[in-house]
C-alpha cells in the first residue's frame, strides 16, 4: 500500500487518475460496441498530428522561460509558410518541405523578436507570452485579409481578396507524410507511418541538440541560471536561442498538423492551440522548469488518447457529448496543478 | 534646474499615461472617419459605462493587495450567471428578480472565490497566470453544470431555457423580465438621450464604498501586504487570510457585476457572456491607464469610456476607411490583447529595473 | 521589583551535532545598554533568536537554559509573542513597508481606529483609520528620539538614516516596550547620521529602556555601551563595564576560535616576488557585500586569504573579479589588463572560482556528479567535447566526462554511489569536493576558493582544506582563499589579508598573533600604541 501511495506521490496524483481513467476507457469500449483498433488507430493519428507541437514545449522550459503560452507565434509563422507554399502551387513533398523551408526564416525572426522580449520581463514570462500569443494571432487576423494572396482556392470567391477561414490542403500537399509507409491494416486500423516517423525524426534531432555543448549550455540555463552565468554562459543568448527553437518547431509543427487534417485554419484558429499542447506535455509529467522527450512522448499519447477514448466511450455511454467540457477540465486542471506545485529554482 | 525638472515632470507624466493617450490619439482619428453622429456616440457612451463600470471596479481590490489583475473574476461572473438563469426560470422579473439573482449568487461567489484565493496563496508570484488559467477550469466545470446537471439535477420547469434533448440550459437565455429594470428605474431624458441613473447611482454607492474601503484597516492591510508580504508578516497582519479576502470580495462583485451587465444587455449568451466579461474589464481597467500595481476610480472610467469608443467606433472606421467593417472587428480584437500585452511588459520591466535601481541605492556611496 | 530586566540563565543550543551556544548567562538592568559583540558565527544571532522564540529554534529541537523577563519566566514560541512582551528588534535590513509614509510605518498593524456599524458585522478590521490620531502616536514617538523625521514622507524616498529611525520610532511607539535588541543598526549609515542614531539610543536608555546593541564598530559599541560581553564560539570570554575595557582587550577576546581536527603544519615562511594579479582601485557591487575600494597584489605560486567580518565586502572581491558582479577598477592579471564584467573571460584567462553560495551558485543540485564536474571546463575549455562536420557540431562526449569523474571522485574522496548520483543528494562536505573538483577539472592558474568549509562537517573541513593546500604544493596554483574562519586560514596561507568596509585594512603573514587580525576585523589598525587607534 505504502509503495502504491509513493508511486502516486512520484508522478502526481492528476496523471495516475488521467492515465487510469484513459485505462478504464479502453477497458470499456467493447462493452459499449467501440471498436478497439479504430481507437488505438485514431489516437496514433492524433499523436502524430501533435506531438511536434507538444515538442515545442521542451526549448523554453529547459532554459527556465517557464511554458510556451506563446506557442501561436510559431504557429502562425507555420501558417505563412503553408499558404506561400500553395500561393506557390507547390505539391506533394515539395509542397511539405517548402511550406517548411518557408516558415523557417519567419520563425527565427519572431522567435528572435519574442525571445528578446522575454529577456526583458524574466519572472513574468508566461502571462506575457499568452497575450504576446494572442495578439500576434489577432493581429494576423488583419494581415490574412489584407496580404496580396491570389490562389482562387484560398482567397473568398466573391471579393477576391482576403484569405478564406479554412483552406483545403488535400490537393497540395495533403497527408502526404500520414500515407508515406502507411499501413493499414483490415477497415479500421491505419497506422500514419510518415508523421509518426517524421516526430521521431524531430525528437531525435531535438535530443541530439540537448547533447551538444550548446544544449548542455541551454540545460543549465533552466536548471540554474546563477550557475550557468558563473560557467561563463551568456544567459539571454541562451534564452532567445531556446526561443526561436520553440518558435521553430511550433511552425513545423503545425504544417505536420496541417498535412494530417487536410485545412489550415486560419484567423483565430490559432488561438487556444497553445492549451492543449502545454496540458499534453504536463500531463506527461513535465513541470514548470523541467520538460524532457518522454515526458513530451507520454503526455501527447495520455492526451490525445483522452480526446479521442471520451467522445466515442463516454458518448455511447450517456448518450450524450461531454469531450469538449472534458477536455476543458483535464487540460486547464493540468496546467493549475503544475502551476500551484512548481517550486521556482530560485538561489539566494 | 527647475526648469530640467519641469521637462522631466511632463515627459514622466506622458510616460505614465501612454496607453490612454494613444487611445485618445486613436479616437481622435477615427471618430469622424467611423461618421458615427455625436448624440449617437454620447447614448452608446452613457449605456456602455453603466454596463462594464461595476465589473471593472470589482478588479480594483486584488491589485492593492498587491495581487495584480485578478483574471480569476470570471468565477464570480458564471456566479451572477447561475442566478441569472435559476431567477428566469422561476419567472422573478424586476428589481426583484436581480436582487434574487444577486442573493442566490452570493455564497457561490463566495465559495469559488474562497477557491481562488486559496489556490492563488500557493502560487504566490505566478497570481495571474494561475487565476487564468483557473478562469478556464472553472469554466469547464461551469459548463459541466449548466449544460448536463441543469434539468437533470436542477430541476428546470421552463422548456424555453432547457435544450431540447431535456437537460441542459440553451445557448442564449432571454432576460426580457429584468431587461433594463435597474438603468431606467428612474427615468431621465435629457435631449432625447436616455440616462440610465439607475445603474449609475449604484456605481457611485459603490466607488464610495472603494474609497471608504481603502481607509479602513482591513484596506491598509492590503496596501501592506500587496507592498512588502514579508515585512506585513512580521509585524503580524495575517497575509494569507487579507490576500483570500480580496479575492473572494472581488469575486463576489463580480457576480454582481455581471448580473448589471446581463440586465442591461438583456440576453445571456450562456457559454460566452462570462468570458468576455473578464477579457474587456481588464483591457478597460488598463486603457484608463491602471497598471498591474496601481489602479483608481478614473481609471476604472476613462478606460471604461476610451476601450468602448475603440470598440464601436472601429468597425465603422474600417468599413469606410478600408471596405471591410471585418477588418475593424480584427482590429478591436486586436488592441484588445494588445493592450494586455504592452501593459504587462510595461509592468514587469519596471519592476525588473527598480530591482536594479534598488540594489544600486543599497551599495551606498562608494 | 528589582530593577533586572532581562536575565537568560544557562542557554545551550546545539543545531543537530553543532553547539553553537554554551551555557550562556546574560543579564540586562532597566535604562542600560549592554553592548554584544563577537564574530559572525560566534552565536549572537542564535542567543537572539532564542531571545525571539524564532520558529527556527523550535524547528531544531529547542534550547536549554531559561529566560526571565522581569523576574518572569518566559519562553516564546513566535516573534509576535515577544513583541507582545514589550521586546522590540530593529534589523540591519529594513522592515518597513517602501510606498507608507512614516506614519503608517510606525503604527503598522496597531493603526487607530475608528468604531463604525459594519464593525459589528464583519469584525474589527472594517474599521476605519483614525488618521489624524495615528499622526499624533506617530510624531510622539519620533520626539522621543529627538531627531528630526518628515511625518508624512514615504520610505522609499528617504535617506536611509531616516529610515533607520523610523524603524527605532515603530518599535518605541509600543506602549510596552521595554527591551530593545539593535542588530548592527549603524551598518548602512554615515558617521553624522550614526553619530545622531547613538545619542537617540543613549536618550531612549535614560528613559527606562534597556537596550542590547549589537555591532562591529568597536568604538561605537565603547561610546555607547555601559557594559559590554563578547562572544567567541558560543561562550562568553569577556563582560566587563565600557569604562574598564578597551577596543584591544575586546579584539583578542573575540578571534581565536578554536578549530578541531585541522591538520597542523610547520609554519614555514615561504617568500614570492612575481606577481600574478594586481588590483587596484576595485569596487563590486554584491549586495551585501559590497567592495569600495581595494587595492592587492597576488603573487605567483602562494595561498592568499582574505578575511573579514560578514557583510565588510570579502566576498565581494572574488566575485567582481570573476564578472558575477557589477565592478569598477583596474585588474592585472599576468601582464595584461582583465576585463571585467563578463564571466566568460576571467575564466578563459585560467581563473577559476568556488563560489561561497555552493548550492546557488556552485552546483545544479538536479543534475549527475559528472556533469556538474565537467560542465564549466566543457563550455569554456571545450574539454569532453567530440567534433563533427568540421567543427560545426560540438558533442558532448559522455564516456570523457564519466572518466574523468571517477578521476576526481577518487582523488579528492567523493562519497557517493555512482558518478551519476543527483549532487542534491550528497552532503554538504562532498557537495563542496564536487566544486573543487569544478574548479580544478579547468586547470587554473589562479584559484578563488570563497568559505571552502562554511556548512560541512568537522572531518570534511580538514580535508577540504588539505586538498586546497596539496594542490597549491603539488600543481603550484596560485589560490586566494576567502573565509570568515581565520584560524582555518592561518593553517594553509602565507598571508592573510583582512577586509574592513569594503577596503583592505591590512595584509599580515599568517603567522602573526590572531589579536593582531581581531583588530584589524575591527577595523582598528593593529600595533598602534593605546589611545591613538584610528577607527576605519
Amino acid at each position: 500500500m505504502d509503495r502504491i501511495k509513493k508511486f502516486i506521490a512520484d508522478i502526481g496524483w492528476p496523471r495516475a487518475i488521467i492515465a487510469l481513467f484513459l485505462l478504464s476507457l479502453f477497458v470499456l469500449a467493447p462493452f459499449v460496441n467501440v471498436r478497439i483498433d479504430s481507437s488505438i488507430s485514431d489516437t496514433l493519428v492524433r499523436f502524430g498530428m501533435n506531438g511536434i507541437l507538444v515538442l515545442a514545449m521542451v526549448p523554453m522550459v529547459q532554459s527556465g522561460c517557464g511554458l510556451n503560452f506563446g506557442l501561436p507565434l510559431g504557429i502562425i509563422a507555420g501558417l505563412l509558410g503553408a499558404t506561400i507554399s500553395l500561393e506557390l502551387n507547390a505539391l506533394g513533398f515539395l509542397g511539405f518541405f517548402t511550406a517548411i523551408a518557408i516558415s523557417i526564416p519567419f520563425a527565427v525572426v519572431f522567435g528572435f523578436g519574442y525571445g528578446q522580449l522575454l529577456n526583458r520581463v524574466k519572472g513574468g514570462e508566461m502571462m506575457i507570452a499568452t497575450y504576446v500569443g494572442f495578439s500576434s494571432v489577432a493581429f494576423m487576423c488583419i494581415m490574412w485579409l489584407l496580404l496580396p494572396f491570389r490562389n482562387p482556392t484560398m482567397v473568398w470567391g466573391y471579393a477576391g481578396k482576403g484569405l478564406r477561414t479554412t483552406i483545403s490542403v488535400q490537393e497540395y500537399w495533403g497527408g502526404v507524410l500520414n500515407n508515406f509507409l502507411s499501413l493499414r491494416v483490415g477497415e479500421f486500423f491505419f497506422v500514419p507511418t510518415g508523421t509518426i516517423l517524421f516526430f521521431a525524426l524531430m525528437c531525435l534531432l531535438l535530443w541530439m541538440f540537448f547533447h551538444t555543448k550548446t544544449g548542455s549550455a541551454m540545460s543549465a540555463v533552466g536548471a540554474n541560471p546563477e550557475f550557468a552565468r558563473a560557467a561563463g554562459i551568456h544567459i539571454d543568448k541562451m534564452r532567445t536561442l531556446s526561443v526561436i527553437l520553440s518558435t521553430l518547431l511550433g511552425a513545423i509543427g503545425i504544417i505536420v498538423y496541417e498535412q494530417s487534417f487536410g485545412f489550415i485554419q486560419l484567423y483565430m484558429g490559432p488561438f487556444y492551440m497553445a492549451f492543449p499542447s502545454v496540458a499534453a506535455i504536463l500531463l506527461g509529467g513535465a513541470s514548470i522548469n523541467r520538460a524532457s522527450l518522454t515526458h513530451v512522448i507520454i503526455g501527447t499519447f495520455l492526451f490525445q488518447g483522452i480526446l479521442t477514448m471520451t467522445p466515442s466511450v463516454i458518448n455511447s455511454m450517456l448518450q450524450t457529448d461531454m469531450s469538449e467540457v472534458i477536455r476543458i477540465i483535464v487540460s486547464n486542471g493540468m496546467i493549475l496543478y503544475a502551476l500551484t506545485r512548481g517550486v521556482r529554482v530560485k538561489s539566494r | 534646474m527647475k526648469k530640467r525638472e519641469a521637462a522631466f515632470n511632463l515627459k514622466r507624466f506622458l510616460m505614465a499615461n501612454i496607453v490612454p493617450i494613444i487611445f485618445i490619439l486613436l479616437s481622435i482619428f477615427a471618430i469622424p472617419i467611423s461618421q458615427f453622429s455625436a448624440s449617437y456616440l454620447i447614448q452608446e457612451m452613457l449605456i456602455r459605462l453603466a454596463r462594464n463600470s461595476f465589473l471593472v471596479l470589482s478588479l480594483l481590490i486584488p491589485i492593492i493587495a498587491g495581487m495584480g489583475l485578478n483574471f480569476g473574476m470570471v468565477l464570480g461572473a458564471m456566479a451572477g450567471q447561475i442566478g441569472l438563469i435559476l431567477v428566469s426560470d422561476w419567472k422573478v422579473i424586476g428589481l426583484p428578480g436581480m436582487a434574487l439573482a444577486a442573493i442566490i449568487s452570493t455564497p457561490l461567489a463566495i465559495a469559488l472565490g474562497w477557491m481562488c484565493g486559496a489556490i492563488l496563496n500557493k502560487a504566490k508570484g505566478r497570481e495571474m497566470v494561475t487565476s487564468y488559467i483557473l478562469g478556464f477550469f472553472v469554466n469547464g466545470l461551469y459548463q459541466l453544470v449548466v449544460l448536463y446537471l441543469f434539468g437533470y439535477l436542477v430541476p428546470i420547469r421552463s422548456p424555453e431555457l432547457v435544450l431540447s434533448r431535456g437537460y441542459g440550459i440553451r445557448n442564449a437565455v432571454n432576460l426580457l423580465g429584468i431587461r433594463n429594470c435597474l438603468d431606467y428605474c428612474i427615468p431621465l431624458t435629457i435631449h432625447g438621450i436616455k440616462i440610465p441613473l439607475g445603474t449609475f447611482i449604484v456605481i457611485a454607492v459603490f466607488s464610495f464604498f472603494i474609497i471608504w474601503f481603502r481607509r479602513t484597516k482591513l484596506g491598509q492591510d492590503m496596501r501592506a501586504v500587496g507592498q512588502d508580504m514579508e515585512v506585513a508578516r512580521s509585524a503580524g497582519i495575517p497575509v494569507e487570510r487579507t490576500r483570500l479576502i480580496s479575492i473572494l470580495i472581488s469575486t463576489v462583485l463580480a457576480a454582481y457585476g455581471q448580473i448589471i451587465f446581463l440586465q442591461n444587455i438583456g440576453t445571456l449568451n450562456t457559454y460566452n457572456s462570462h468570458e468576455q466579461a473578464g477579457m474587456f474589464a481588464i483591457a478597460a481597467l488598463l486603457v484608463g491607464g491602471a497598471s498591474v500595481a496601481k489602479a483608481t476610480l478614473p481609471n476604472v472610467f476613462v478606460g471604461v469610456i476610451l476601450f468602448h469608443l475603440m470598440f464601436v467606433v472601429s468597425p465603422m472606421a474600417g468599413k469606410y476607411l478600408i471596405g471591410q467593417a471585418q477588418l475593424g472587428e480584427y482590429f478591436r480584437v486586436f488592441v484588445s490583447y494588445g493592450v494586455v500585452a504592452v501593459a504587462l511588459v510595461i509592468y514587469e520591466w519596471r519592476r525588473a529595473r527598480e530591482r536594479a535601481y534598488a540594489r544600486r541605492m543599497f551599495r551606498g556611496e562608494a | 521589583m528589582s530593577s533586572t530586566l532581562l536575565r537568560m540563565e544557562g542557554i545551550t543550543k546545539s543545531f543537530f551535532e553543532n553547539t553553537v551556544l554554551r551555557n550562556v548567562n546574560l543579564t540586562l538592568e532597566r535604562g542600560e545598554i549592554l553592548g554584544l559583540v563577537g564574530e559572525n558565527g560566534a552565536g549572537k544571532s542564535t542567543l537572539m533568536n532564542i531571545l525571539f522564540g524564532l520558529p527556527v529554534i523550535f524547528e531544531t529541537g529547542g534550547f536549554e537554559g531559561k529566560i526571565y523577563l522581569e523576574g518572569q519566566e518566559v519562553c516564546f514560541t513566535s516573534p509576535l509573542q515577544a513583541l507582545d512582551a514589550g521586546i522590540g528588534m530593529v534589523h540591519q535590513e529594513f522592515s518597513l513597508i517602501p510606498g507608507f509614509t512614516a506614519v503608517e510605518n510606525i503604527v503598522l498593524n496597531r493603526e487607530s481606529t475608528l468604531y463604525n456599524f459594519l464593525v459589528e458585522i464583519f469584525g474589527e478590521r472594517l474599521a476605519t483609520l483614525d488618521y489624524p490620531k495615528m499622526k499624533d502616536r506617530a510624531i510622539r514617538a519620533i520626539k522621543r528620539l529627538e531627531v528630526s523625521i518628515d511625518p508624512e514622507m514615504i520610505i522609499s524616498e528617504m535617506p536611509v538614516g531616516h529610515k533607520q529611525f523610523t524603524e527605532i520610532a515603530r518599535e518605541i511607539e509600543k506602549e510596552n516596550t521595554r527591551l530593545l535588541v539593535l542588530d548592527e543598526p549603524t551598518a548602512v549609515l554615515t558617521e553624522s547620521e550614526a553619530e545622531i542614531l547613538l545619542e537617540a539610543v543613549k536618550r531612549l536608555a535614560s528613559q527606562g529602556i534597556g537596550i542590547i546593541f549589537i555591532s562591529h564598530r568597536l568604538q561605537e559599541v565603547l561610546e555607547v555601551s555601559n557594559r559590554i560581553v563578547v562572544l567567541r564560539d558560543g561562550e562568553i570570554t569577556l563582560e566587563k563595564k565600557a569604562s574598564e575595557t578597551n577596543i584591544r582587550e575586546i579584539a583578542s577576546a573575540m578571534v581565536g576560535r578554536r578549530i578541531e581536527g585541522l591538520t597542523t603544519r610547520a609554519a614555514q615562511e615561504r617568500v614570492f616576488s612575481t606577481p600574478t594579479m594586481t588590483i587596484e582601485h576595485l569596487w563590486v557591487d554584491m549586495p551585501g557585500e559590497t567592495v569600495r575600494d581595494v587595492n592587492l597584489t597576488i603573487y605567483k605560486g602562494e595561498i592568499l586569504g582574505i578575511g573579514g567580518l560578514a557583510g565588510q565586502g570579502k566576498l565581494g572581491i572574488a566575485n567582481g573579479i570573476m564578472g558575477l558582479y557589477p565592478a569598477g577598477g583596474k585588474v592585472t592579471f599576468e601582464g595584461q589588463p582583465l576585463p571585467l564584467n563578463d564571466p566568460t573571460i576571467p575564466l578563459k584567462k585560467g581563473i577559476g572560482f568556488v563560489s561561497e553560495d555552493r548550492r546557488g551558485v556552485g552546483l545544479i543540485l538536479d543534475e549527475g556528479i559528472a556533469l556538474n564536474i565537467a560542465f564549466t571546463a566543457m563550455q569554456i575549455h571545450e574539454l569532453y567535447i567530440k567534433k563533427f562536420l568540421g567543427g560545426v557540431v560540438k558533442w558532448r562526449d559522455d564516456r570523457a566526462i564519466m572518466k574523468a569523474a571517477r578521476e576526481y571522485i577518487n582523488m579528492l574522496a567523493i562519497k557517493c554511489l555512482h558518478e551519476n548520483q543527483k549532487v542534491r543528494e550528497l552532503s554538504g562536505g562532498n557537495q563542496q569536493k564536487v566544486c573543487l573538483a569544478r574548479a580544478f577539472a579547468l586547470n587554473p592558474k589562479l584559484l578563488f576558493v570563497s568559505e571552502p568549509t562554511r556548512g560541512i562537517d568537522v572531518g570534511a573541513k580538514s580535508l577540504v582544506l588539505d586538498m586546497i593546500y596539496k594542490r597549491n604544493r603539488e600543481q603550484g596554483t596560485t589560490i586566494v582563499v576567502t573565509s570568515s574562519e581565520l584560524e582555518e586560514m592561518r593553517a594553509i596561507c602565507d598571508r592573510i589579508a583582512i577586509v574592513h568596509e569594503g577596503k583592505i585594512a591590512g595584509i599580515l603573514p599568517a603567522s602573526t598573533d590572531s589579536s593582531e587580525f581581531g583588530l584589524l576585523l575591527m577595523g582598528a589598525k593593529p600595533t598602534v600604541e593605546e589611545g591613538v587607534i584610528s577607527v576605519g
